[in-house]
Order: C-alpha cells, then structure tokens, then sequence
C-alpha cells in the first residue's frame, strides 16, 4: 500500500489517512469513546429570510450560486428516489455549468442512473464521491480512475459522521415529493412519493446550506414535515424530480426462486424454533428477496402460533402492511418504503411511523432501535468460517453495493443472515472475506440452502435449537460440500496496492478498505 | 455440428445461460490446445478451468484444437459435458467419454416400494436446476430427456445428465431419468444407465416389448459397466463371468408411462412386462390428443384411463402414479388436484417447480380418521397374527388382506411423515 496505514484489530490492513484528513483504524465492537460536542451550523436570523416565509428561487444554478457554490466544497443528496433518482445528475450539471471544480459529493447512496456522474469526475468538477456506489459508479471506483478515496458508511456511521463533524456538508439538496414554499417538505404525498425523507434529516440539521427540490409545490403548511423548513434556505421547483416507476414499485413481487424461498422459509423457522417467535417480540426484515419471503413466511407461523409483534423495522412493502393491518403488529417503524401500499399506509396509518438514521441507527447516541430487535435478517455477498461478513464487493474484489443499514443492524440481539452458499460457481462461505464490513462477534446465524451454521459463540441459539429439525451443520461443513462442488477452494482476488474507498465502522473508524481491482 | 470435421459447438451463451457456458471447437493440425477462456469467475476459477478443459481434451484424445470458451459460472461438471458434447460433435470416438470421480451423495440406494409421492420433473439440458434440487426433498427427481429437451440438444444433454448423476446429491429423492422413445431412448440408456439411475421413465409405452427392450438394453450397459470397473480394480486377473458381474450389478427400476389409448388398453401387461417394473404412471397431454379429446380441469376425459392405470398398476402389485400438475402458480388447485388423485387410488403426483412438493405430500398424507382407522386394522391384524387366526377382524367385520396391507401402508406414510 503506498497511502500511510496501519493493521486494525481486525487483522486488515487499512489506512489512517483519508483524502488528507486522518483516520481511526477500528479497534473491536464498542471500544473507540468519542470525545467532544457535536457539530452545528453556523447561526442564521430572520432578518435575512423573506417573512413571507416563500424561500422559492428559480433554479437550481441560482439556487447554488446564492449558497456560495466555490471550489473544492461538499454537496450532499439523498436516495429516495433510488435508480428513480432526476436531481443528482441536473444538480451536477449546474454546478459544472458554473465552472467549479473538485466538488465532493456526499449522497446516502447513487444508484446506476448516476452513471453521468463519471463524466463529472473526469473532467475534475467531482473530486471524489464519499457514499455507496455501484454499478458503472463502482467500476469506475473499482479500476482505481476517482482521484480521491471514496468512504463507505452505513446509514448511521452518514449520521454520526455529519454529527460528529467527520463530514462538514456545505449545501444539502434535498429531493422532496412535496414541499412548500418555507422549506417544509416531506415523502407520503406527491407523484414522486417515496414514504419518508430520513436519509436527509441530518443533512437538514447540520449543513451549512439547505436547499429543497420539489416537483409538487403546495401552499404552507406542508405537513407532515418530515424536513422542518426551519432548517431550509431556499426552495427550487423542478418540472420532475423523479421517475414514480423506477422510486416504489406498484406492487413488491416475491422471489419466485425455488432455492430464495427454502433459505427464506428455513430462517423463518429458525426464528420459530429458536423459539424468538414470541407475543410482543420485534423483528427487522428488508425487502430483499429472501428477506421479503422471511417475513411472509414468519407471518403464517405468526397466525398459526397466535402470535404478534409488538413492532417491525424495515423497509416497508405490502407484506409488512398486511401484517400491521391484520393486527400481527402494533407498528412499523419504516426506514425506507419500497411499494405504494407502504406509502399508503405510511400517510393513513398513525402505526407505520417514519424513522430516521438517528432513532434506528446512530451508533454516537443515546442508544438506537436496531439492538432492541429480537431478530434482524440481513444479506451478504461473502461470509467466512469466523462469521465475518462482506457487503460491498463481490468475491473478485469489486464495488457491489453499499452498506445501507447493514452494519448498524448488527447490533440486534439475534443476527441471522440468510445467503445461499453458492451462486452459479462462487462459493459464499470463504476463509476470510474478500472485505470487511461486519465482524464475527455480531454474525449469530448464516442460513443456507445447504443448512444452518450457528456461531459458535452463541451456546445459547446452539441449545435453544436442540431437538428441533432443522438442519443445524457446522459452517465448515457447508464450506467443504460447496467447494467440492465448485472444484477446489476459489483462488482469492488478485488486488492491487492502491485504495480505492475505506469502509467505515458504525463508529467512524476504519474496519477494512477496498482495492484496485486488476484488470 | 453442419460442418461435421471442421468445428462444432455445445451449451449456450448469453445473459440467460446463467450456470451454463458455450463450448467452440476447431480441430487444428498441429499446436496443441489453445483456449480462449472467458469466465464470469475468471479470478476464482480461471486456472482450475483451465487445467480441467486440459485433462479433458487429452482424456478424449483430442491434441490439436482452438479451444473458445465462455462460461456464465458453470460447474465442473457442466464445464466438462459441455467439452465432451462438442467433442464428440466433432465425430470423433470418445469412448465412455470424460468421466471424472463421482461425488459424495451419489451412490444412494432405493427400494421397491418406498413412497413416490412427488417426482419433480428437471429439464436434461438445463444445469441451473439440478443442483439445489435434491434440497427441496421430493420423493423423486426426473431428469428428463425427453420432451423439456430440444431435438438437436438431445446428444448434449445426455452427456450433462450423466454427469449429473456422477456428481450432484439428490440426498433422499430417487434418482430417476425420462429417456426418449424409441431406439433414441436406447441410445440414451448407453449414456446414462451406468451411473446409478434409480429408475427410468419409458415415455409413450403401448407395448410390453417396449418395456422388455429397456430392461434388456439396461443390463447390457449396466453388466458392461460393473464388469470394466472390476477388471480395474483388480488390474491384471482374467474377466470375471459376466454373470457375476450382474449379479452385483445395482438394479435399475422400470416406470413406463402410458400415454395413448392403446397404452391404457394395454396397461396391465405393460405393467407386467418385467420384475423391474415398480409403478405405472399416465402422461394426459398426449393420452387426450391421442383420443381425441380435449382436456379439461375436470378431467372425466380422462377418468377411464387414469382408473385403468390405477388398476392395472393394482393387479400387477406395482404403483399407480397420476400425471403431472403443472399451473405452479396454483397451489389449492394442486391440492385439489392431488386429494382427487387419491381418492381414485393413485399415490403419486408429478411437478415441476420444488415449492409444489410440500403441497402434494401435505395432500397425500393420511388424514386424522384415516390414521385412526388404519392402526386399528393394523393392530387386529397383528393380535389375530399373534393368535395364530387366519382371519383378521374388526368388531363383527371381517377385515380381508388388501385391507390391511392397505392399512399398513397408511400407517407407515404416516409415521415417515412424523404424523404418529
């Protein structure tokens, strides 16, 4: 490695600088203590804000130009719109339209439709991205081309960074289904609704600028306001901000997948016969494949058994609804909605609450939702023979996705990643995860379509098990069928020196870092 | 494959050849191999595929070719079928072909009677299926050569079916393969039958001498097979007598299908056709093309056939399979479907999507009463054994053999069910 680094506890290799400015390596689960006071935005008065309380500018280059646009600062945007997402790549347009150079961009998480993005790293407007990236976002990352380090954060390692002063954001634009001319703005309602704007709440609080993008302007009050116009400095409206198709789905499809639906149904009676499935006891499930038919199947063994939740987390879709519809939930606490039905319920239902990374998630806080969960069902790229698990690259070492939630669900009393062991000829489990995003001391649970691996460090769900049929199997057990299968062990990826992003801790240090892939 | 000397291909390509890969073949005079290997999991596996499509080449002594390759993520065993497939294309003789070690899990056993609730049906040429098949614990897995297979890829997937067989654990199910019709069928037999098949499938039987032709085409090949491997094992001694060699030759069980009119008609001396024969099962696409009917959801075209097949399956002291349900994305029709296929007497039922098992073997299970009923019979029948009557009865009536074969029957599914 030619940047400065050191060995975390971990046992990576990572560095301790990062885009010029020095960093933590990651020293175990819940060991770094955070000193100092939380960041703040400089202060403002009235006197400068119209009281006719409208903030509404013409467009998206005034509305920069009157935030101070210059060199080298930092403009935050959000995900809600997912690959549905129209502001990032006119925003970046404007900006480049005005001659700045060596931006950095902080979103929550690009998504393929920002591939325009490349074109502003290459010709210098973007000096690096810190925030997921996939698709060509990835491989441009991957193949070492962004001349900074990109940063990987989870959702609440974004909050505790921009709380904790880690990442100062200079103008946050915030993409908003509805909006008034103050600034109040929230997801439920609108033609680019998309359930809540938790993703941009920090963002509102703590940036120095705060603009709001709208293409449904309605007269004050907006409410709910999910974003407190009390935090915006002005209000631009765009003829669209987003595609409705490509934001929520119509209706969330489940897996139709033979071998998803047996990992899903073989978690869900894990959790059964683990005996978590109790009266009033909490689970999280995303709305991913196998983790859509998790909670479609706990919900049968729910009605069957006579029980309900006294709360879900998740993103939410017309599943988790029904659920909460049909009484087998008192709530919802939604991080992210995926279909109409969760939009729907979202605005209706007072019990499908919005959150936000700072109740579910921020790790410097006085405590988060994400560790009062019974049971938490997450995915994985790659997991290894100590329960360390990968989320961000493929088994070659390249940028696959973000880490979303991920890691800040870690914390949850029982973790259980369902995964199968194979895909086509790459084997899952592996001796040691191509990159680090979650150490072993948090992964309970893998299930595979070959069996269960429970770590050995939980005696507990190893003897709660006990005497049931499911298929318990030591995780190297598994390892062993599927490489005999695969023939042989997979020769691990052949990476370059340089660092293309560091992967961050709930905590803000260092856990691991991704390299160039060799091409 | 126009172009018989010239080059040949096998397998597929593209997006949707996910677990699959294409194989291009051009003999050369001299050079050695060359391969052009373009691999989804080239940083995994690109050396290890590499070596493997080597050995092959050489196993199946071809020195001089460019070798083109892309794979979309196969495993070995599609790797090497796919290889063999266009090599034998080629027209060159390869023998028995690349056979590689066979795996764990492989060399299951059946019996005669064990329950054949569920067969899943897995199309022969389609890799992506087979692996995770077994997971899903049908009672059987047919890999079928027959109808799912496309004429012109019908050499291909016997090859990867054989391979299959070698390599892939179907843990509990039966390992069943649909050969074609006809001498295709026989042809198939060569391929496949010496790697532990548990039992074949005669598609479209009208005749006993069909079934008698498989049977005898089976031990020609499974004969063959037991006798090369001991001459291997033991090197240099003289061959043993054939006989001895079939002797403790695994035996390959028999399921023909009836699937015309003539077939139904036939049923009883079909089903009697060989010792190896286990079920008789009915094929209701073809049967209600063949008289002339069209089928229905109700399905009283039909009754007469599958009623026939369940007797003569009955008189023959064979099983009586239904036909296979195929809407997957209706489940209470299956169970419908199935509960009906039982009450004619029938008990088994075919699918083909792994989430239909549990539904068919949920439908077949006894019920409660049915439970009840059976274990008193059952324990009758053992109190008369224990008094050494030779009549068995229940209250005042008079409980007749089938009855409490029957009985036992229902109480041993039950107990494989943990429903005791």
């Amino acid at each position: 490695m030619t940047q400065p680094h050191t060995g975390n506890t971990a046992g990576r290799i990572v560095p301790t600088e990062i885009n010029g400015r020095p960093a933590v390596p990651f020293q175990g689960v819940g060991k770094y203590r955070p000193e100092g006071t939380k960041a703040a935005p400089p202060l403002r008065t009235c006197a400068d804000y119209p009281d006719s309380g409208s903030k509404i500018v013409a467009n998206l280059k005034t509305a920069l130009q009157n935030a101070g646009l210059r060199n080298g600062i930092t403009i935050s945007t959000h995900h809600h719109f997912r690959n549905g997402d129209k502001v990032a790549n006119p925003l970046f347009e404007a900006a480049a339209a005005l001659g700045v150079k060596d931006l950095r961009w902080f979103p929550s998480a690009s998504f393929p439709c920002h591939a325009p993005i490349i074109d502003h790293l290459e010709s210098g407007v973007i000096h690096h991205i810190e925030g997921s990236m996939n698709g060509p976002l990835g491989d441009y990352c991957s193949s070492g081309k962004m001349r900074g380090m990109g940063v990987l954060r989870s959702h609440g390692g974004r909050w505790q960074a921009i709380q904790d002063g880690e990442v100062h954001i200079d103008i946050a634009v915030i993409a908003a289904p509805t909006a008034d001319p103050f600034g109040n703005a929230n997801g439920v309602t609108g033609p680019s609704a998309c359930g809540l704007l938790g993703f941009a709440l920090a963002d509102s609080i703590y940036a120095d600028h705060v603009i709001v993008v709208t293409d449904n302007l309605i007269d004050f009050p907006c409410i709910p306001w999910q974003i407190q116009g009390n935090n915006v400095d002005q209000v631009v409206v765009m003829d669209s901000i987003g595609d409705p198709s490509k934001i929520v789905s119509g209706t969330t499809q489940l897996t139709k997948s033979p071998d998803r639906l047996l990992i899903a149904e073989l978690a869900a009676r894990f959790v059964r016969d683990a005996g978590i499935m109790q009266d009033g006891f909490s689970f999280q499930a995303g709305a991913g494949g196998t983790a859509l038919g998790f909670a479609i199947f706990l919900k049968e063994m729910m009605k069957d058994a006579g029980v309900s939740a006294r709360f879900i987390r998740g993103g939410s879709t017309k599943y988790l609804v029904e659920m909460l519809e049909q009484g087998l939930t008192d709530y919802i606490l939604d991080g992210q909605t995926f279909d109409l039905d969760g939009v729907r319920s979202m605005r209706d239902n007072p019990n499908h609450q919005d959150t936000s990374p700072f109740t579910s998630y921020n790790y410097h806080g006085k405590g988060n939702f994400a560790s009062m969960l019974d049971a938490t069902v997450l995915g994985a790229t790659e997991v290894d023979v100590d329960f360390n698990a990968n989320v961000v690259t493929h088994s070659d070492g390249r940028l696959l996705h973000g880490i979303g939630g991920w890691q800040n669900c870690l914390f949850g009393k029982c973790v259980i990643l369902p995964i199968p062991s194979v895909r086509d000829r790459i084997p899952v489990i592996v001796d040691r995860v191509t990159t680090l995003c979650g150490p072993g001391d948090l992964v309970d649970v893998i299930v595979t379509e070959r069996g269960i691996a429970i770590n050995p460090r939980r005696a507990d769900l190893l003897e709660a098990v006990k005497g049931s049929d499911l298929p318990i199997r030591p995780i190297q057990d598994i390892k062993a069928e599927v490489e005999l299968l695969c023939g042989g062990a997979p020769t691990p990826p052949s990476l370059g020196d340089k660092v293309v992003a560091a992967i961050k801790w709930v905590d803000g240090t260092v856990i691991d870092c991704v390299r160039q892939v060799k091409t | 494959m126009t172009n018989k000397t010239n080059t040949a291909e096998a397998g597929r390509r593209g997006p949707d050849a996910r677990s699959d890969c294409w194989v291009k073949i051009t003999p050369t005079d001299s050079g050695g191999i060359a391969l052009d290997l373009k691999s989804k999991v080239e940083s995994m596996y690109g050396d290890a595929t590499r070596q493997l499509i080597s050995d092959e080449l050489e196993a199946l002594g071809l020195a001089n070719a460019n070798v083109e390759i892309e794979d979309n993520g196969a495993l070995p065993f599609v790797l090497t079928a796919r290889v063999e497939a266009a090599v034998r294309r080629l027209g060159l003789d390869v023998g028995d072909g690349f056979l590689q070690d066979r795996l764990p899990g492989t060399d299951t056993t059946t019996e005669r009677d064990r329950f054949r609730r569920s067969r899943l049906y897995l199309p022969g040429n389609e890799p992506k299926f087979m692996l995770n098949a077994g997971l899903h614990n049908p009672d059987g897995i047919i890999l079928d050569l027959e109808d799912s297979v496309a004429p012109p890829e019908k050499d291909a997937a016997r090859i990867l079916v054989r391979n299959a067989l070698r390599t892939i654990d179907f843990r509990c199910s039966e390992r069943m393969v649909r050969i074609n019709q006809g001498d295709r069928g026989l042809e198939d037999l060569d391929v496949i039958a010496a790697h532990n098949v548990h039992v074949i499938l005669i598609p479209k039987v009208e005749d006993p001498e069909q079934v008698r032709k498989v049977d005898e085409r089976i031990k020609q090949v499974v004969c063959g097979a037991t006798e090369r491997r001991s001459d291997e094992a033991t090197k240099n001694p003289p061959p043993e007598p054939q006989a001895s060699a079939c002797a403790n030759a695994p035996r390959v069980y028999l399921m023909p299908i009836v699937e015309s009119a003539l077939g139904a008609i036939r049923a009883y001396d079909i089903a009697t056709a060989s010792p190896n024969v286990i079920a008789l099962t009915i094929g209701l696409e073809d049967y209600t093309a063949d008289i002339g009917a069209a089928r229905t959801q109700q399905g009283s075209e039909s009754f007469w056939a599958r009623a026939q097949v369940v007797n003569a399956a009955r008189a023959a002291g064979v099983q009586p399979i239904d036909s296979v349900f195929s809407d997957v994305g209706n489940m209470d029709a299956l169970r419908d479907s199935v509960l009906e296929a039982k009450s004619l007497g029938f008990d088994g039922k075919g699918c083909i999507h792994p989430r239909q098992i549990a539904v068919i073997h949920d439908a077949f299970a006894p019920t409660e009463a049915e439970l009840t009923k059976a274990r008193r019979i059952v324990d009758a029948f053992e109190d008369a054994t224990r008094k050494g009557l030779g009549v068995v009865s229940l209250g005042t009536k008079m409980i007749d053999p089938p009855v409490v074969k029957r009985a036992q029957r229902v109480v041993r599914l039950a107990e494989a069910m943990n429903r005791v």
